[in-house]
């Protein structure tokens, strides 16, 4: 796996007749290989811009993006990718959606199969592979786009909110998921999320990022996701460390919220 | 009461055959007490249906029987059936009915499928590169809003009036529609698709064949649609005008012979067909793009 490094990354929008957005402003990052690093922060802080910019979709007004020593300077197979929904081939069954990182790249047909076959019965759809994806339902299809993601075994795996669209219990199980995914694999992970708890849970790190400009704010080193590989998540999100450091940060969220929100009111 | 009670709650069904008539409530219409405003609640009334078919076909046979109208403006029942019979075995001006109808649906395939040929890569050439863009589109903007049968006369003047002219006639017709609908696909792709499919590390190519292009299918397929409707309005109204042969030509010349019967027999055959291809083209459609609105 390959350390990433976000180095002194700023992102100015300019919007015609409008004042320009500084969606990010001198930020700076470092993942060690193997890290899973989770980023919180209230709506319109940059996160999604932020992961953009990673993945290569969009290039940074200024600073640069480095995994080991390479630049980044476009999207590539490295850097995988998964999205809150709607990222899957809906003309494509399953098992096709999965094998797409390896066809494309020209891998021989047994290898795909094998490949695929596992990562099917590590999400647990071995029994959907050839149904079409919008047969699926919300929690599946994000496994499937986990599947699809893993196929292509990327040095990073970029999340942006990975199950922001699932209901609490289907969620629940998915984080065990990605953690039991993440401890397997070794990848080097960011995922964006929402869900404070999720955040706390899933991240060994835990960026806390504030809005206008975008910014880091804060960051904690949390023991929370090598308790979960030990413990069940229900008894990790009951301990009173845990639920301190959710109240910490909540507070620390809403704050930023109201500031905005009476900077709206006040212009 | 308790009689009552029950009986409220288990209302007879209605009979299986005024439910298919469509004058009784079905088991889903049954439920909803909003019916009027809500278009799914709305019986089909099947049976009405028939009694305006019915009472059409009556009309027809009355009208003509007792002579209240004319047999030149609108023939008796009796005279199409004869007419259908010899136009069936003998054809018309030596032509077979059926190479009549083959040949306009000939034209019209043909149309279409330049149409496409050319036009789904102008569309999504328009939809991913601005040199094509810029270059098409002030040509596509202003030919589209020209109805296809203003360009006839043009077209005779350029190519006369044979095979070739009219197919390209519905060759324009379609190519239009056609590149519309491509472009229209290309600009439908969720961006999230597309950052995926790079981000699993496909080429451009690839994300042009395996991502655009089966997400442009539904709307290529609503333009095949249109294309052919408009393509047959058009292939009769171009046979109307000069030709010898298809059903257009067919109820054209009829008329100079005053054979009112076979003009009703055409366009009867016209409608048949014009229903018929949208059929085929939906049915087409739910096979081809199953994944269509469901994404
Ligand atoms: N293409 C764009 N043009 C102009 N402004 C943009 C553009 N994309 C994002 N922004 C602005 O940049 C800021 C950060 O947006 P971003 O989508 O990164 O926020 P986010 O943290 O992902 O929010 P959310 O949690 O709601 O997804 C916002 O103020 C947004 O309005
Ligand atoms: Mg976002």
């Amino acid at each position: 796996m390959k350390a990433l490094n976000v180095d002194d990354v700023s992102m100015v929008f300019t919007v015609p007749g409008g004042a320009d957005v500084h969606a990010l402003e001198n930020v700076n990052l470092k993942l060690e290989p193997g890290e899973l690093v989770s980023v919180l922060g209230p709506s319109g802080c940059g996160k999604t811009t932020l992961l953009n910019i990673v993945a290569g979709f969009l290039s940074p007004t200024r600073g640069q993006v480095f995994l080991d020593d390479d630049p980044v300077t476009g999207p590539s197979a490295e850097r995988g990718m998964v999205f809150q929904q709607g990222a899957l081939f809906e003309w494509m069954s399953v098992e096709k959606n999965v094998a797409f990182g390896p066809s494309v790249a020209g891998k021989p047909r047994a290898e795909i199969k094998k490949t695929v076959d596992h990562l099917l019965s590590v999400v647990g759809l071995e029994d959907f592979a050839t149904k079409p994806v919008y047969q699926l339902s919300g929690g599946m299809q994000q496994r499937v786009a986990l599947a699809r993601c893993l196929a292509n075994d990327p040095e990073v795996i970029l999340m942006d909110e990975p199950l922001g669209a699932l209901d609490a219990l289907t969620r629940e199980k998915m984080q065990g998921l990605v953690l039991k995914l993440w401890k397997e694999t070794g990848k080097t992970i960011i995922l964006i999320t929402h869900s404070v708890e999720e955040a706390l849970f899933l991240g060994e790190r835990l960026i806390v990022m504030a809005p206008r400009p975008g910014r880091i704010e804060k960051e904690y080193r949390l023991p929370f996701a090598e308790m979960g590989l030990k413990k069940s998540p229900r008894d990790v999100k009951a301990a009173p460390a845990f639920i301190k450091n959710r109240e910490e940060i909540l507070s620390m969220i809403w704050e930023m919220e109201e500031e905005i929100m009476g900077r709206q009111e006040a212009s | 009461m308790a009689d009552q009670k029950q009986a409220a709650s288990d209302k007879k069904p209605a009979s299986n055959l005024a439910i298919w008539l469509g004058l009784a409530d079905n088991s889903f219409t049954r439920q909803k007490t909003v019916k009027f405003g809500d278009a799914s609640a709305v019986n089909s009334g099947r049976g009405y249906g028939i009694i305006t078919v019915a009472a059409l076909l009556l009309l027809w046979w009355v009208a003509t029987a007792f002579g209240w109208i004319k047999p030149i403006y609108w023939p008796s029942f009796g005279s199409v059936a004869t007419r259908l019979d010899t136009l069936w075995t003998d054809g018309f001006r030596n032509v077979a009915l059926w190479d009549h109808v083959a040949i306009s649906v000939y034209r019209v395939l043909s149309g279409v499928f330049y149409g496409a040929l050319v036009g789904i890569p102008l569309g999504l050439a328009m939809g991913l590169s601005s040199v094509a863009r810029g270059v098409f589109d002030p040509v596509v903007e202003f030919i589209r809003p020209i109805p296809p049968l203003a360009l006839i006369p043009l077209i005779i003047l350029w190519f006369g009036i044979d095979e070739f002219a009219k197919i390209f006639l519905l060759f324009l017709a379609s190519l239009f529609i056609m590149t519309i609908a491509a472009r229209a696909g290309v600009s439908s792709v969720n961006i999230s698709k597309v950052h995926a499919a790079y981000s699993l590390g496909a080429s451009k190519w690839q994300v042009l064949t395996r991502v655009i292009l089966p997400n442009a299918l539904p709307e290529i397929f609503t333009g095949l649609r249109v294309s052919m409707g408009v393509c047959w309005g058009t292939v009769v109204a171009a046979e109307l005008v000069a030709a010898d042969r298809g059903v257009g030509s067919m109820i054209m010349i009829a008329k100079n012979f005053l054979q009112t019967d076979t003009v009703v027999i055409g366009i009867i055959i016209i409608g048949i067909i014009g229903f018929t291809i949208e059929i085929l083209m939906r049915q087409l459609e739910k096979w081809l793009v199953p994944w269509r609105g469901k994404s």
